[in-house]
This record gives structure tokens, C-alpha cells and sequence, in this order.
């Protein structure tokens, strides 16, 4: 009966996988919470690039320091902009109504984001990015078709676009998609980008669960301490139940 | 000094008397297995959830502008708010592991049979009203799960001939799921079903303790007292309260007191269970998305439907029935047929032998294709309705309802294994 | 069923194991519960220090800061009034501020770290009331001195470095809380050097 159980929570959880399968094969995101520089970085870009039109309403600033080791008046030189105090929460000035204006839709508040569409969703995402003039912004994306967002990160990255190249298929010559390459225009080249992504995603990843290293931390000693109490309960039962047996 | 204020309150509170009845006293049947665990652990999460629950209010803000910003308060800053709210959150979840796991341990021992018909009723009114339960407090966090799961499932009542229309606008108090609804569930939520999730446990154990506890073996262990069956040395070796003796009439075989035997035994399940409860609650407290979906962390917009919507796990095997029947009020019939069934096993197995260790091969075929059955829906409940879905949720749907129908049939004159005297 | 003799060493013994195990697993779950009713972070960065500019203070005004939902007096005394300090000592219930009612930096007889400006909880120290600074015609109340703090609600009445007089229903002086100079117009209230 056990075995039945099991395997079917096995065919559960499989078909779920299969059905919350996105178009585009994501890519798995290199990020670590215990890294605390890759969360810095992260931060840094979150403040400079993000922060214009999305906010983390539920995260205070002091929060971000205290998790990541930046002192706070380090954190309040270079990461607070507009005489915040530090323990506001990272919000933005721009209006609902004016979001919607610019952009068609306000854009969602991002402490969640993590929560919501996985890290490496966010990854792939942040790096598939292509110029279609065809769009207001002028670019579209792959992983999120038709997203009504400028490419913020374009000065980093350069101006990416869909490379094709020429190649036999079937005795034929054929356009084959090989992926995005950018103009070169950029600041970092394709690593340094894919490590800036990489370090932005890693801190909404934080910001999802600030709590989640503590609760890693905590989990274990529980764990030790339910184990050990697993065994002496055995023990007394073992020990009384020799009256029955 | 002592003994005298002791003996001044059993006077006139017989709680000694009482714990001896109901605890040190009580003769429980030597052969419980793994599956007796889940009756006491159910007992547990239950105390879980009212503890944590209390404590959550105490942050949470029961309004349409504040409850989503609360929830993330509790989870942020609210020192240990986060493990409060994770136990809280698991612990739904666990309620109806353990909660299906015990009425499946009562399918297969036949617990519902004669005289334990009231006892099972009791158990499906908890059911019935944990569902409800779990359906209020999902709506609270009021998430996009949580607003648009509970819109599917009050337009279920809107199904209803003549009525459904008003009768789902009465349960909103609005013309969508607004923070009127959200105040209603929180009242209910927090005060009225669990006050009567506490009082129906109480019963269902009154009304166990009165019948005495089934066994694997689905024999009685009271035996009449007239000379058929003698007690052995080690049944004398226990002293049990007169009260289950009837007075002489009865002689109790292969029992043992409820305590220790059984308290000591349950801690063991309950140090189990809290090992596998604690690493998902530290370790995946999303429950691979499943005890906390991802579109729930996003705050709910009646103008935005999520790309899919399941409702939580629990519910899905119920779900899956109500979506493949093609009419909406004969799905929703369907789906409380589904319940109502199970409420009705006592009538429906009309077997004399309890146990499926002595029943016919039929039954235990039978008794696979209900757990295939419902377990399958449930995956179904979680996925889209594709044709071939609907297609598999139609035929499980039927094997379902099939199980009833041919248990009905075969158990009135069953094949069965002559039964022992004695626990085996 | 074994017939050995039970071992009730060992039984007592896994007993009081189990008990004791159980009882600190009790012990620690109560933990988060307890936990969660300290001040959240909400509450905490609400009753951070405030801070506030006190560049343009005239000579007898005073102002209101809130620290912690309480009022937080600022009032610049001229000359006239510190010195008016020593002249009524005999009608106080304790001059000398000895009951601590302020940090040791402002137990001195103008209760404060510059002599001019006085920084206090406005807040009677008989029942919470916040008192009427009454800078010209104090004397109605106490003769002779012409400028001080009298509570509305039950007439307790302080001098102008928040001392109390004597039968009044006020048992203290009014508390003075933490505080610093960032720069000469600057002043926080909620911190002091010692503190940060």
C-alpha cells in the first residue's frame, strides 16, 4: 500500500513538472545565497537599473544590509538614492497610474518575483532580450513574447539581436537560429553579463525568502534534535511493549 | 493536604475517574499497525494549526487592502513569523495526508461497519467540515491562488438550478470575491469551524470510546462472558475499567491499556511524522508548489486570471470528478455524490466480516481500484482538461463510483475467510 | 510474551530520557511563539531615532518631535531662564535629580548637554498627560517663578528643566531621553554616543 502511495506521488509530481513546462528551455541560474558579494553586486543593479519603475514594497532597506553585510552607512551612500531612511521600505516614487501610462500595465512589484516565476525563469529571461523594431521598445523576448518592457540592462549587455546562420540542412542552405549575440556596444562581454544576470537573480532570490538560510540553519538542529527523540521514544516503546510481546 | 484537595475536587469533578476511563483504562486491541498512527497525528496538526493560527492573527490584517501586505509582515518582520506561518501552511497540507490516510486505514479494516456507523458519520462531518476549513483560510493570504481558486469553487454553487445566481452573490456579499468575502471567511475561519472541528473531534472520540477501537483483524475484543472464550494469563496480567465489562457481562481478550502501551507507542509516530513535517517546513515549505502555489505570491487582481488555475492539492481528486462530468450542476451533483458515498459506507458494504485480511479477492481488487482511482484524480484535478484528460478523468470517475456500486453488490454474499477467536 | 522480569532501572531510566527530550522539544517550540511578540521590525523601525533641526529655534520657543508615539520637547532657553534655575531649588522635590530619570549626561541642575537647550519627554509623570509650556505666566502657578511645564489634567507642575515641585501629584522629574549633537543644529533624539 506504501509503494502505491509513493509511486503515485512520484506520477504527481512528474506530470505537474510536464505541465508548468514554459515554451522556451530555461536555463538553470548559477546563484548561491551564501555568496554575499554575488548579492551585493545584485543589489547594486536592482538599485540602479530596477528600481526606476519596480519596487520590493515589502523588503526594508535595513533588511538588505543586515542579510548581505553592508554597513549601513556604506549601504546608505550607495544604495539609497533619494534620502530614504533605512528602515523604509524599497519603493519608488513612480505612480500606479503613470506605470500604467507608460508601460501598459504597472510592473509588478518585484520581492515576490523569485516566488513566483523561479529563478531560472528570471535568469533566462533577463538574457533573451532581442532588438525587434517592430515593438515600442524595440526589443522583444523570447521567454515572456511581447513583454511591454525596455531592455534596461541594454548598456551592459549591448544591443543583442537573433543570430542566424547559413548552413546545409538536408543537402540544402538553410537560415539556422543560433542564438543571441550583441553588437558589442556593451559594457561587459557576454560572461560578465551572464554573471550580472546571474548576481541580480540571486538577490530577488534573497529578497523571495530573506528568511530562507535561517530556516536551512534551523532545520537541521531540529532535525538532529526529532531524531534523537525519534530513538529514545522507540526505546520506551520497545522497552514497555516487552510486557505485551 | 494535598490528597484532600485532590479528593475534594474528584468529588465533584471526577477527572481522575475520567482519565482512567478514557486513558489508563481503556482496552485498545494489542495488533494496532502503522496505520492506527494517523488518528492521533491527526489529533496533533490539529492543536498545530489552532496554535499557529492564533498566533497569525495576532499580525494578520482581515482586509482586501491589508491582508496580502500582512502576510508578507508576518513573513519579514515578525520575529520568527515566517516558521509560524510555514507551520501553518504545512500543516494544512498535512491534515489531509494524515486525514485521508485514517479513513483509508477505516476502508480497509471496515471501522464504519456495525456498531461504528456513528462514528464514521462523525468522522465524514470532520471531513466535511476541514474542507470547508481549508477552502476560508486559503482565501486569506489573498494571493492570486487564493482569489481565483476561491472563485472557481464558489461558481460551483452558482451551478445550482434557479438559485446558484443569488446564492453564490449571497456568499460574496459582492459581485466578485471582495473584502467582504475575505472578512466572512476570517470570522469563519477563525472562530466558528474550528469551535466545531473541536466539538466533532470531541464526539468522534466519545463516540469511539463508547463502541471501543477496531482492530486489523476487525474483530471485538469484548467477548460475551459465557464461557465460549476464556481469558488467557496475559489478559489478566491488565486491569480495565468496569464500565467496558458491562458490568460482568463482558470479558475483554488481547487488549491493552490505552496507557502506556499506546501513548508511549503513538510518540514514536508522532517523532516520525514531525521528522518528514519539520524537513518540508524548514527545507520546502512551497511543498513543491503545492502547499503554497507560485501564483500566490503575487497579490490578488480580479483583472488578471493566472495562466492556470488548480485548486490546492487536497481538493483536486474532487475537482477532477466535478470537471469531467460535461453538465456543470450534475459535476458539482457528481462531486458531492463523491463524498456522500463515502459518508454512506456503512450502508453500502453490507459485508459481515470487517476486515480485508478475510474478505474476498474481489474486495481487495475492488478496494486497489478505489485508492488507483482516487489517486489518479487527484493528478488529474492538478492538470489542465485536455480531451485525453477529461478522457481519463471520465473513466476514473467511474471506477470511483464503480467501487461503491460493486462493493454494494458482492458484499452481501461474499467469499470470506472464516474469521479467528482471537487477535492474530 | 517474555516472561524476563521487567527491567525498571532501564524503563524508569528511557522514562525520564524521553521526558526530559520532550519536555526541552516543548520548550523550544514555545520558542517562536514567545519570540514573535518582541517588537517587529515594523515597530522597531518606527521608535528608531528621529532627528531634528534645531537651526531655527528663537530663544524661548519650543518645539514637538515624535520619538516612539511620545511628544519629545526641544525648547531653547535664554540666559534669563537658566539662571531663574538656582532660585526655587527649596521648592523642588528633588533639585538634584537623583532619582534617574535621565542620562548621566543631564543630571546637572539645567537637566541637559548644552545649559540652553533642553530636550525632555513631554509626558506628566503622574498619569501620561502632556503638560502646557506656560513661558510668561508661570507665576499664577508657583509665585516668584515665571516660567515652567503645569499639567492640565491633575496640576502637577515642573520648572523649566522639567523638575518637579513639591505637592504636586507628580511623584519625578520628567524624563529626558537619550540624545546627541550630530553638528550644532542637529540634534537625535533616541541615541546617544553610548548607544551607537
Amino acid at each position: 500500500m506504501m509503494k502505491k502511495l509513493l509511486s503515485a506521488a512520484a506520477l504527481l509530481a512528474s506530470s505537474l513538472a510536464m505541465a508548468a513546462g514554459p515554451a522556451v528551455p530555461l536555463d538553470k541560474a548559477p546563484i548561491d545565497l551564501t555568496d554575499k558579494v554575488s548579492l551585493q553586486n545584485g543589489a547594486k543593479l536592482f538599485q540602479n537599473y530596477c528600481l526606476g519603475c519596480h519596487q520590493m514594497q515589502y523588503q526594508r532597506y535595513i533588511r538588505t544590509f543586515r542579510d548581505l553585510d553592508i554597513p549601513e552607512d556604506v549601504g546608505m551612500a550607495n544604495l539609497m538614492f533619494t534620502g530614504e531612511k533605512v528602515g523604509d521600505h524599497i519603493t519608488n516614487s513612480m505612480s500606479a497610474k503613470s506605470g500604467e501610462k507608460w508601460f501598459g500595465a504597472t510592473p509588478p512589484d518585484l520581492t515576490n518575483v523569485a516566488r513566483v516565476r523561479g529563478p531560472d525563469w528570471l535568469y533566462t529571461y533577463l538574457r533573451s532580450f532581442y532588438a525587434d523594431p517592430s515593438r515600442p521598445f524595440g526589443v522583444n523576448n523570447d521567454v515572456f513574447p511581447m513583454v511591454g518592457m525596455p531592455h534596461v540592462l541594454q548598456e551592459l549587455q549591448g544591443k543583442p539581436y537573433k543570430a542566424y546562420e547559413t548552413r546545409l540542412v538536408d543537402g540544402e542552405a538553410k537560415q539556422v537560429y543560433v542564438g543571441i549575440k550583441t553588437d558589442g556596444s556593451g559594457e561587459m562581454n557576454s560572461e560578465e553579463y551572464d554573471r550580472a544576470v546571474a548576481d541580480l537573480v540571486n538577490y530577488l532570490e534573497y529578497v523571495g525568502e530573506p528568511t530562507k538560510l535561517e530556516a536551512h540553519a534551523l532545520g537541521v538542529k531540529v532535525l538532529v534534535f526529532l531524531l534523537i527523540f525519534f530513538v529514545l521514544a522507540y526505546l520506551l516503546k520497545k522497552e514497555y511493549w516487552r510486557d505485551v510481546h | 493536604m494535598f490528597k484532600n484537595l485532590m479528593s475534594w475536587i474528584e468529588y465533584r469533578l471526577p477527572f481522575m475517574e475520567k482519565m482512567n476511563l478514557h486513558v489508563m483504562q481503556y482496552p485498545a486491541p494489542k495488533n494496532f499497525n502503522f496505520w492506527y498512527f494517523f488518528g492521533s497525528l491527526a489529533m496533533l496538526v490539529l492543536v498545530n494549526q489552532i496554535l499557529t493560527g492564533i498566533w497569525l492573527t495576532m499580525n494578520y490584517v482581515p482586509s482586501a487592502d491589508g491582508a496580502f501586505a500582512s502576510v508578507e509582515y508576518i513573513m519579514r518582520d515578525v520575529d520568527y513569523g515566517w516558521l509560524l506561518r510555514y507551520m501553518h501552511s504545512t500543516g494544512a497540507s498535512a491534515f489531509f495526508v494524515v486525514v485521508y490516510l485514517h479513513m483509508l486505514r477505516g476502508m480497509m479494516y471496515g471501522s464504519y461497519q456495525k456498531p461504528r456507523e456513528l462514528l464514521w458519520i462523525f468522522g465524514m462531518l470532520i471531513f466535511l467540515v476541514l474542507m470547508a476549513e481549508a477552502f476560508m483560510g486559503y482565501l486569506l493570504p489573498w494571493g492570486q491562488m487564493s482569489f481565483w481558486g476561491a472563485q472557481v469553487i464558489i461558481g460551483i454553487f452558482g451551478t445550482i438550478p434557479f438559485i446558484g445566481e443569488d446564492l453564490t452573490l449571497w456568499i460574496r456579499g459582492d459581485y466578485v470575491i471582495s473584502g467582504a468575502t475575505l472578512n466572512r471567511f476570517f470570522a469563519l475561519h477563525v472562530i466558528a469551524l474550528p469551535l466545531v472541528l473541536v466539538i466533532l473531534v470531541f464526539l468522534h472520540i466519545m463516540a469511539l470510546h463508547e463502541v471501543g477501537s477496531n482492530n486489523p483483524d476487525g474483530i471485538e475484543i469484548k467477548k460475551d462472558n459465557d464461557g465460549t472464550v476464556e481469558q488467557t494469563e496475559a489478559d489478566k496480567k491488565f486491569t480495565f475499567h468496569q464500565y467496558f465489562t458491562r458490568g460482568g457481562k463482558k470479558i475483554i481478550v488481547d487488549a491493552i491499556p490505552f496507557h502506556p502501551y499506546y501513548t508511549v507507542k503513538d510518540m514514536v509516530g508522532v517523532a516520525g511524522f514531525l521528522l518528514v513535517f519539520a524537513w518540508v517546513i524548514f527545507f520546502f515549505p512551497e511543498g513543491g508548489g503545492f502547499f503554497l502555489e507560485p501564483p500566490n505570491f503575487e497579490p490578488a487582481n480580479p483583472l488578471k486570471t493566472p495562466a492556470h488555475i488548480a485548486p490546492v492539492w487536497y481538493f483536486t481528486p474532487f475537482y477532477a470528478i466535478l470537471r469531467a462530468i460535461p453538465h456543470p450542476f450534475m459535476g458539482a451533483v457528481a462531486m458531492f455524490a463523491a463524498i456522500l458515498a463515502l459518508a454512506l459506507l456503512p450502508w453500502l458494504d453490507r459485508g459481515k466480516v470487517r476486515s480485508v485480511r478475510y474478505r474476498s479477492s474481489l474486495h481487495k481488487i475492488n478496494l486497489v481500484n478505489f485508492c488507483v482511482s482516487f489517486v489518479a484524480l487527484g493528478v488529474l484535478g492538478v492538470l489542465p482538461a485536455t480531451p485525453t484528460y477529461t478522457l481519463l478523468s471520465q473513466t476514473f470517475s467511474f471506477t470511483y463510483f464503480g467501487f461503491f456500486v460493486l462493493l454494494f453488490f458482492y458484499s452481501k454474499n461474499e467469499a470470506t475467510k472464516p474469521l479467528p477467536v482471537r487477535l492474530t | 510474551m517474555s516472561n524476563a522480569p521487567v527491567d525498571q532501572g532501564r524503563r524508569r531510566f528511557l522514562t525520564i530520557a524521553t521526558s526530559v527530550v520532550g519536555g526541552v522539544g516543548a520548550v523550544g517550540a514555545a520558542v517562536p511563539f514567545i519570540a514573535s511578540w518582541n517588537p517587529s521590525e515594523k515597530a522597531k523601525q518606527a521608535g528608531a531615532a528621529v532627528s531634528a533641526d534645531i537651526s531655527k529655534l528663537e530663544p524661548g520657543q519650543l518645539i514637538r518631535v515624535e520619538w516612539r508615539g511620545k511628544p519629545v520637547w526641544i525648547v531653547k532657553r535664554p540666559q534669563a531662564m537658566l539662571e531663574a534655575l538656582a532660585n526655587h531649588e527649596d521648592k523642588l522635590r528633588d533639585p538634584e535629580s537623583v532619582v534617574p530619570q535621565q542620562p548621566a549626561y543631564a543630571q546637572n541642575r539645567h537637566r541637559s548637554k548644552k545649559p540652553e537647550i533642553f530636550v525632555a519627554v513631554g509626558i506628566c509623570t503622574h498619569l501620561g498627560c502632556s503638560p502646557s509650556y506656560l513661558p510668561d505666566d508661570f507665576s499664577a502657578q508657583v509665585e516668584g517663578v515665571s516660567s515652567g511645564f503645569f499639567c492640565p489634567c491633575h496640576g502637577s507642575k515642573f520648572d523649566m528643566a522639567g523638575r518637579v515641585f513639591q505637592s504636586v501629584p507628580a511623584p519625578s522629574n520628567l524624563q529626558i531621553p537619550p540624545y546627541m549633537y550630530v553638528d550644532d543644529n542637529t540634534i537625535v533624539i533616541g541615541e546617544d554616543e553610548g548607544t551607537v
